[in-house]
């Protein structure tokens, strides 16, 4: 699932999760930036800010790095349902706004294996937008885009910020076949749209957990 | 002979000559934004496992640089503000798999080369480099990482003025830990990698295997590699010769600085 922040994609997963595990299939949820051995080399950089675009990437790759090898993979291997919130698509997305060669981002992942399905959530980009600057009006320096000095307004910044994102998503779509949800949508139309999609595309059935048997 | 003429003399004798400029380049894509034509100083890299004398040859040259009137800084390995500890823990816990392993590294590397290593060569100084991406590509490419993705993932190094790789056999590597230590290092060893479970063979096949790699990193990047058997100061003779060449150019100074 890929999307802006406030595309609405984490509700979406979440809904989603439920269905699959509901009907007792092998399901595992990971999220972007989650990996509790980088965290803390992660949040350091970010709270002194010390990152530059290159040490953004890389720290973002090693967290990932660490997700895929350690679970991700060993998850698909036994016949799991992997949900991922945010995948090598959100590093090529901001990555490359930041500056990074886009050859060089995707170099850095291509040991990653491009998902089954990838859904992109396209809301415009003045309802995500208000979706968190209503809910959380504290932004954070890189999450603004602060350290690319497009403004010295944090709002006006995570607003061009998250323009040139958007873009980077559209260009993306083809190539990566990007499912795109429409995200303007309620909830439940969306979430109908994405349960439809997966069950027509994968077959769940061979998802099924495998029966304790009885003794 | 005039007072001016003297004086003039006096002063030439103390004039440091400044090492010329040379044309810079990363090796790949580089960092975003960064500008190598003002980057004055030489980045000079001393690479070789563990007990190769690297600590030796390196405190030895900051000595002769600052005589010669050079400023010098020195980097290393896990010596990054952003991430140092961080990897350092993860390695006693033993906990990362290989490509995590590998960015954490590329991330300490990059964080130490745009705040440490750009801005002092910037600043005109001779940065001393204990140890480079070399030194983490044999490590990844013994572990089964792929060649291509390492140099991608390493086109953001500057390209050093001068590498140097201080080779000795693995058997004196041993002899030369246990001088210094009564135990082998758990990564020297490459215990991780599973060539053996007797520590001892682990370790002279693990560094075989570096050592291998490094001969094939030597045929791409065509570093200098200098026979780390001789004496220190033998050693330090070669060095002060090819690094003379580097800071004067091919005409040599009376000095040697």
């Amino acid at each position: 699932m890929e999307g802006l922040d406030g595309s609405g994609k984490s509700t979406q997963i979440h809904l989603l999760q439920k269905w699959l595990e509901v009907q007792g299939l092998k399901v595992f949820f990971s999220e972007w930036n989650s990996s509790e051995l980088v965290k803390s080399a992660t949040s350091k950089g970010k709270n002194r800010q010390l990152l530059t675009p290159t040490t953004f990437s890389l720290i973002h790759a090693t967290d990932f790095a660490d997700r895929y090898e350690r679970q991700l993979m060993p998850l698909l291997r036994a016949g799991y349902i992997v949900l991922c919130d945010r995948y090598i698509f959100t590093a090529y997305v901001r990555d490359t706004v930041r500056g990074c060669s886009p050859a060089w981002v995707r170099g850095l992942y291509n040991f990653a294996a491009l998902p089954d399905l990838t859904f992109f959530f396209k809301a415009d980009l003045e309802v995500s937008l208000a979706r968190i600057l209503d809910g959380r009006p504290e932004l954070k320096y890189f999450e603004a885009g602060m350290d690319l000095r497009l403004s010295t307004d944090p709002y006006q910044s995570f607003r061009i910020f998250q323009g040139r994102m958007i873009e980077r998503y559209l260009s993306m779509t083809n190539e990566f076949r990007f499912i795109t949800v429409d995200a303007n949508q309620p909830i439940e139309v969306q979430q109908s749209f994405v349960r439809e999609t997966v069950a027509s595309r994968l077959d769940l059935g061979a998802f099924t957990r495998s029966k304790v048997r009885a003794s | 002979m005039s007072a001016a003429r003297v004086k003039k003399n006096v002063s030439r004798q103390n004039i440091i000559p400044l090492p010329p400029r040379t044309k810079r380049s990363f090796y790949g894509d580089g960092i975003p934004g960064a500008d190598l034509e003002t980057l004055a100083g030489k980045l000079i890299v001393i690479e070789g496992a563990d007990g190769s004398g690297r600590s030796t040859q390196i405190n030895q040259l900051v000595e002769w640089l600052e005589g010669c009137g050079h400023a010098t800084i020195q980097v290393g390995l896990k010596r990054s503000t952003l991430v140092s500890e961080e990897l350092e823990r993860a390695q006693t816990g033993n906990t990362l798999s290989r490509t995590t392993l590998s960015l954490f590294y590329a991330t300490d590397f990059a964080d130490q080369l745009e705040n440490v290593i750009l801005p002092s060569l910037r600043a005109g100084m001779m940065v001393l480099a204990d140890r480079y991406i070399y030194t983490l590509m044999a490590r990844d490419l013994v572990r089964g990482m792929d060649e291509k993705w390492l140099k991608n993932l390493y086109g953001v190094a500057l390209v050093p003025d001068a590498v140097f790789y201080l080779n000795v056999s693995p058997e004196e590597l041993v002899q030369r830990t246990f001088r210094k230590q009564r135990t082998l290092d758990y990564w020297e060893s490459g215990m991780d990698v599973g060539l053996s479970r007797d520590m001892f063979d682990s370790f002279l096949k693990y560094q075989t295997l570096v050592e291998d790699q490094f001969k094939h990193l030597q045929s791409i990047y065509g570093f200098t590699i200098i026979d780390g058997h001789r004496s220190a100061d033998a050693i330090f003779g070669e060095l002060q010769e090819r690094i003379g060449t580097v800071l004067s150019g091919p005409v040599k100074t009376k000095s040697g600085c």
